[in-house]
């Protein structure tokens, strides 16, 4: 047990150390998910004096950033490994397949949680939006759906990076499956913003959320395992 | 599986042809009128989508885990017919639905995550289609997914509160609507058998011409 | 000629449609009637239409790749078996 948790920190530290010196990924994640924001605000923002969003559009716009900048790192941290041919040496690495699956996970998960606290904020200044309200339960939405999106698109890109056409079969694969993830996120969120923030609903979607996490991580794993063993 | 192709056709061909004079003859749902008629088309593809997905689901894990090609044929062919008949629920649906609902679509727990599977499915075919060499031990990882969403998608409308009629319906119809529905539904069934036979086969040859350019190469 | 005619039944319209008062009261009915209703006819034969088109074009195309399948292997399997020389001199390939 000792040895996977080693190989997960292994690969993991690896993708923080390059990131760190680099940080080539934080930042071009950060600005195309904050571009994002801004030309949907100005394509949602209704035309009344008080620039309130039309409708829940502060929540749905907050996690279509999330999934598209998220769609855009998965496949350049892929690249990066192909390129330097490195993902073959991961494999052939001793320790279980699916602990290089955690390994880079942590990874995809530390990055949009940091692309999370920029885009955040912004999303609530300009859409006037009041996420930090209830921030407890916004966070643990994040979070959950966070692990959820990235566990299936972490499984997807690994698996696309040497296929053909994988820049646009990326997205064509990993929106489907995750949209149960993405209307649960996006249902929690506009609870919590509405008028009267509706908790329970909100809670409801987080454990939804979370059960999603547990099918999506568990299948990944096995899958990953399967699917590597070229 | 190849002498059968013909006979397969035949058989539910005749019951296509048959099924309209049976379904004119069943009687009217009360709140619906004549637009009801259109469950005998809806209720059998939409089923077997399910079953499809499920099926292609069990190929494709089976194919990971044994590596013999026919099951990745066999799982090829499901993507596609679940996809088909997706498609032919999907539009008698909303054909319906004009009528009975008052609108073409609505984002319900139902109708949602019938096209979340279509799309995995669609996206499954794109795959493979072009995603190069490799791309059927990808497709088949997919498929496992898709698989996952079919029992969201039957329970769908007993979990949540949906617009789409209960799964109590068909278990509890009427003889009068029994007989027809499973008169079509065999038709369906039959031509699915039918062309999964057809499609295996194109799949089996195609193998089989791979195999002899690589041995007339040497 | 037949702008001038557009022109002056459309003034008609316009005033005939003007001279009516506007309605001052909604009264309801539980039972629409016939002529207000959707017609089912055409949505009931679109869907067993697209059924049948569905599965037609379907099995047609698969029908036509079966068939030029069928025909590479043929031909490749009589091109293989022809005598050695011919396949030496590396002449015929696809």
């Amino acid at each position: 047990m000792n040895a996977f948790w080693r190989v997960v920190w292994v690969v993991a530290r690896k993708d923080l150390a390059i990131e760190a010196r680099s940080r080539e990924l934080i930042n071009t994640t950060v600005f195309f998910a904050v571009s994002c924001v801004v030309v949907f605000s100005v394509s949602f923002v209704g035309e009344g004096g008080d620039g309130r969003a039309i409708g829940d559009a502060a929540a749905g716009i907050l996690w279509i950033a999330i999934a598209f900048s998220g769609t855009l790192a998965l496949g350049r941290t892929f690249e990066r490994e192909r390129y330097g041919d490195t993902l073959r040496a991961l494999l052939l690495a001793p320790g279980a397949r699916a602990a290089v699956y955690v390994g880079k996970l942590l990874g995809i998960i530390a990055l949009l949680i940091a692309t999370q606290v920029v885009v955040v904020p912004l999303v609530a200044l300009l859409f006037q939006a009041s996420l930090f309200e209830h921030f407890g339960m916004v966070a643990a939405l994040l979070v959950a759906g966070t692990i959820g999106f990235a566990s299936v698109g972490t499984l997807f890109a690994a698996m696309l990076a040497r296929a053909r056409s994988r820049d646009v079969l990326l997205p064509i694969l990993l929106y489907p499956v995750t949209i149960p993830v993405m209307i649960a996120g996006v249902r929690g969120t506009s609870a919590l913003l509405a008028a009267e923030p509706q908790l329970d609903m909100a809670r409801l979607w987080i454990m939804l959320l979370v059960s999603f996490d547990v099918v999506f991580v568990t299948l990944s794993l096995w899958t990953f395992e399967s699917l590597m063993t070229e | 599986m190849r002498k059968a192709i013909v006979p397969l056709f035949a058989a539910s061909g005749l019951i296509f042809m048959t099924a309209p004079i049976l379904i004119a003859r069943a009687p009217y749902e009360s709140t619906m009128g004549l637009v009801q008629k259109i469950f005998y088309f809806h209720f059998p593809p939409a089923i077997l989508m399910l079953v499809s997905s499920i099926f292609c689901g069990i190929l494709s894990g089976l194919f990971l885990i044994k590596k013999r090609p026919v099951f990745d044929w066999m799982a090829f062919a499901a993507a596609e017919l679940t996809v088909l008949y997706g498609a032919m629920a999907m539009v008698t649906g909303p054909l319906w639905a004009r009528k009975a609902w008052g609108v073409w679509w609505q984002w319900d727990a139902r109708l949602t995550m019938s096209l979340l599977m279509w799309m995995v499915f669609v996206s499954y075919l794109l795959l493979r289609r072009y995603g190069g060499p490799g791309s059927e031990t990808l497709a088949a990882g997919l498929a496992l997914f898709g698989m996952a969403t079919a029992p969201f998608v039957y329970l769908s409308v007993n979990i949540w509160r949906t617009i789409h009629p209960l799964t109590s319906v068909v278990p509890t119809l009427p003889v009068d609507f029994a007989l027809p529905l499973w008169y079509a539904f065999l038709g369906f069934f039959l031509m699915y058998l039918a062309l999964m036979a057809l499609r295996v086969r194109i799949e089996e040859q195609r193998a089989m011409l791979d195999q002899l350019y690589l041995e007339s190469e040497e | 000629m037949k702008t001038l005619l557009t022109t002056v039944c459309t003034l008609i319209a316009g005033a005939m449609l003007r001279a009516q008062p506007g309605q001052s009261e909604f009264r309801p009915v539980t039972e629409i009637p016939a002529s207000e209703q959707l017609p089912s006819q055409p949505l009931v034969l679109a869907a067993y239409a697209f059924v049948w088109f569905a599965f037609l074009a379907y099995a047609f195309v698969m029908w036509r790749k079966l068939g030029k399948v069928e025909q590479d292997l043929s031909a490749l399997s009589a091109q293989v078996s022809k005598p050695r020389p011919d396949r030496a001199t590396g002449a015929n390939r696809p």
